[in-house]
């Protein structure tokens, strides 16, 4: 009967919650149930990540090693095209992270209201999500070339004279970032398509009889019980843009020169180049980076959350 | 801990079928012919550029007319840095095919061939070879390649109409180039001067590794020098002169309008068809351009960069590529694939190759002709090659350094995005990392 009865209690105790202080915790597997998974997680995911870090204080080619200390961090940072990378990766991270937030919530207000073709009008603003995106990129090299590309073609026939998009210095970045944009903007739509249709009708009726126009309702309904999406739609934005590379590797491979690399894009020439130790560090670098900012940023908009 | 049969015997059968895949696809070769007393087949790795899969395909036949039992099975590969990773990765992994197709020179050591392919030293082909060929495929006193391909010039290519048309003489200083430039832009009718195509970056840096032998003419020992880093472009007047070559073409707007988005073919088809008038490229293209535009054998020729001192001008010259065999092929395919790098390095081989396509360049093996119809800019070489003094290697077969970001620094300094001291400053920067990574002593 002691027994028995002590049982229960054992178990409310030890709720994952509130792990028992020195005493055994209760799981409901054995520990062999857990070791196939832990093995696998230790070879492809623990050992990688140790190894790297340990190898980015290497110089190390295919067949040997070397170890050089901290130098690979310290040419990294004095490699000119890092600073430049890392500036084009902030502002192409925050653009492209931007305009997603603010088209995806016009394009998903727009696709929830009563338009004709609505399903279908969905559909194709999450195509360009399906499409590979060294296709997307490759097609619109060829739609942005300055002489012949279709884009330019388009303008003059409007009298004006367009930028070589990809070529000029001052634009490739922010063509590529638009493209970036069309592409991605479909997932952030849905997701806020999902956020605005999950918003009680009781809500929005309510507001109308007590008045409220079309944009004090969006301002003061839609938007801030939006708030999750938006939440969503920043952090994976932003951690794209931040990792972003196919789209440029497609469109300019980081030129014209070296104005439109990003970290990832010096990392793969550095790899390529066979410089594998400095790429290693600069992999560390890019994990360091995408955490500073990543983590702060999901607990503060997280926290923003709980406080409404 | 006990194992349970289960688990064994399904580590058994995985085993089992691994070796089973192993062992088929090693046999492959001889079991087709069963009847044929020792057929081999050999695979031959090779770039995917249009004229490198004609010569190997024919080379693969040719070979195979006088070897009948021997089949070579020409597989390709990408160029550039993509190819060079490819490379590195499968003789990291043991994976290479039997015989295949790299660089020779820097790119050539930074493969460790000691390590990964096998010495050739002692085949009898060897004492045929021409002697700054075996250079580049020389470490550590063994010889590891035969020579692919002929020598390449890199060289301005010119229209020959445009400067009968203006009256012009070719340059043998860049002032005198300089000057018909001007003349040409002058002459009006859309041509441009200079043809530059950075939407393919590599052709971007000829005027720099082009002028190589207007540097060694006047610093004659910059290319040891730079490999103890004790040289340095930037502060080598001489060696300077490439980057402000490629500055000074923007600065007076000789260049064609597109220059930025324009790649290869686009300037080829502007220099075949009269529409620009200099083109400082690879003479390896030249087959690929009379290809597609046949009149351009007699349309187009070829001189050396012009550097300061007339007397000194002369040819900046490419080895051909070489064939190496890696040390992981073995028994009947290595010796199939020693008597394929005999095939390729003898007369015979030179004619299959002249037979897939114009000739780069004079071929690297004693006894080898170019035939009678070669293209002019071709014939444009020789010139240089047969008056001593006139021609020499380029940096990169002279010395293991060399930086990945040449390409990306002269697009810019040819876009007017950096300026020419400050392009070579950054590719000084750029060598620093190559010559760590090959544990160079001095860096």
């Amino acid at each position: 009967m002691t027994v028995t009865s002590a049982r229960p209690q054992d178990r409310v105790d030890s709720t994952p919650a509130a792990p028992a202080g020195g005493g055994k915790v209760y799981t409901p597997y054995s520990f062999w149930f857990y070791l196939p998974t832990a093995v696998l997680y230790s070879v492809l995911f623990l050992v990688p990540t140790f190894a790297s870090f340990y190898y980015s204080l290497t110089r190390w080619s295919l067949f040997e090693s070397k170890f050089i200390g901290f130098d690979n961090f310290v040419t990294f940072f004095q490699e000119p095209a890092l600073v430049k990378g890392f500036t084009n990766t902030l502002i192409y991270a925050v653009v492209t992270s931007g305009s997603k937030v603010v088209l995806g919530l016009l394009l998903a207000v727009l696709l929830t209201s009563r338009i004709v073709g609505r399903g279908y009008l969905r559909s194709v603003v999450f195509f360009p999500v399906l499409v590979s995106t060294v296709g997307v990129g490759l097609l619109f090299q060829v739609l942005m070339n300055p002489e012949r590309g279709i884009i330019n073609g388009a303008l003059g026939v409007l009298g004006i004279q367009g930028p070589g998009w990809l070529t000029d210095p001052k634009w490739a970045l922010m063509s590529i970032a638009a493209v970036d944009v069309w592409k991605g903007v479909g997932l952030a739509t849905l997701i806020y398509i999902a956020g605005i249709v999950s918003i009680p009708r009781e809500y929005m009726e309510a507001a109308r009889v007590d008045g409220a126009g079309s944009w004090e309702s969006f301002r003061r309904i839609v938007l801030p019980l939006c708030k999750p999406a938006t939440v969503t739609v920043i952090i994976l934005s932003l951690i794209g843009g931040l990792r972003s590379f196919e789209l440029i590797w497609a469109m300019t491979r980081g030129g014209p020169g070296f104005t439109s690399d990003v970290i990832s894009s010096v990392i793969y020439k550095q790899y390529q180049a066979g410089f594998y130790g400095l790429s290693t560090a600069g992999n560390v670098i890019l994990f360091v980076v995408v955490t500073a900012i990543i983590l702060p940023l999901s607990w503060f908009l997280n926290r923003k959350e709980v406080d409404m | 801990m006990r194992f349970r049969p289960g688990a064994s015997g399904l580590a058994l059968l995985a085993v089992c079928s691994l070796t089973l895949a192993a062992c088929s696809a090693g046999s492959l070769g001889s079991s087709d012919d069963a009847g044929g007393s020792g057929a081999v087949e050999i695979t031959y790795l090779t770039t995917n550029q249009d004229q490198d899969v004609k010569e190997a395909e024919q080379l693969a036949k040719d070979f195979h007319a006088k070897n009948s039992n021997i089949t070579v099975k020409v597989e390709t590969r990408p160029g550039g840095t993509e190819g060079d990773n490819i490379i590195k990765t499968r003789l990291s992994t043991g994976d290479m095919v039997d015989v295949f197709n790299y660089n020779t020179g820097s790119l050539f050591n930074a493969i460790a061939p000691q390590k990964n392919l096998l010495s050739v030293n002692d085949e009898p082909w060897v004492a045929n070879l021409d002697d700054n060929f075996k250079k580049t495929v020389t470490a550590d006193g063994q010889v590891y390649g035969a020579p692919v391909g002929g020598f390449m010039g890199g060289a301005v290519l010119y229209s020959i109409p445009v400067y009968e048309k203006l009256g012009l003489k070719v340059p043998t200083t860049w002032a005198e180039f300089m000057a018909n430039n001007a003349k040409i832009k002058a002459g009006g009718g859309g041509v441009a001067p200079v043809i530059q195509t950075y939407g393919e970056t590599w052709t971007s840096q000829l005027f720099v590794l082009g002028d190589f032998h207007n540097v060694s003419a006047a610093e004659p020992d910059f290319a040891d020098k730079y490999t103890k880093n004790q040289a340095k472009y930037a502060t080598s007047p001489a060696a300077l002169k490439g980057f402000e070559h490629t500055q000074a073409v923007h600065d007076a707007g000789y260049e064609n309008k597109d220059f930025a988005s324009a790649k290869l073919p686009d300037g080829l088809k502007m220099l075949a068809t009269g529409k620009g008038a200099h083109y400082p490229i690879l003479s390896g293209v030249v087959a690929n351009m009379i290809a597609t535009y046949p009149d351009a054998a007699k349309t187009v020729g070829l001189f050396a960069l012009p550097g300061d001192d007339a007397s000194k001008n002369g040819l900046t010259l490419w080895t051909p590529g070489g064939l190496y065999i890696p040390k992981t092929t073995e028994g009947d395919k290595l010796d199939a694939a020693k008597k394929f790098l005999a095939f390729v390095a003898s007369p015979d081989g030179c004619a299959s190759q002249t037979k897939a396509g114009a000739p780069t360049g004079p071929y690297a093996v004693k006894g080898c002709t170019l035939g009678n119809d070669v293209p002019r800019a071709i014939k444009d070489m020789q010139p240089y090659l047969d008056k001593p003094g006139a021609s020499s290697l380029a940096l990169e077969f002279l010395s293991p350094v060399k930086g990945p970001s040449l390409e990306q620094i002269t697009v810019e300094v040819g876009s007017g995005i950096r300026k020419a001291k400050d392009g070579a400053a950054r590719y000084d920067e750029d060598v620093k990392k190559q010559a760590q990574q090959l544990g160079l002593a001095g860096w």
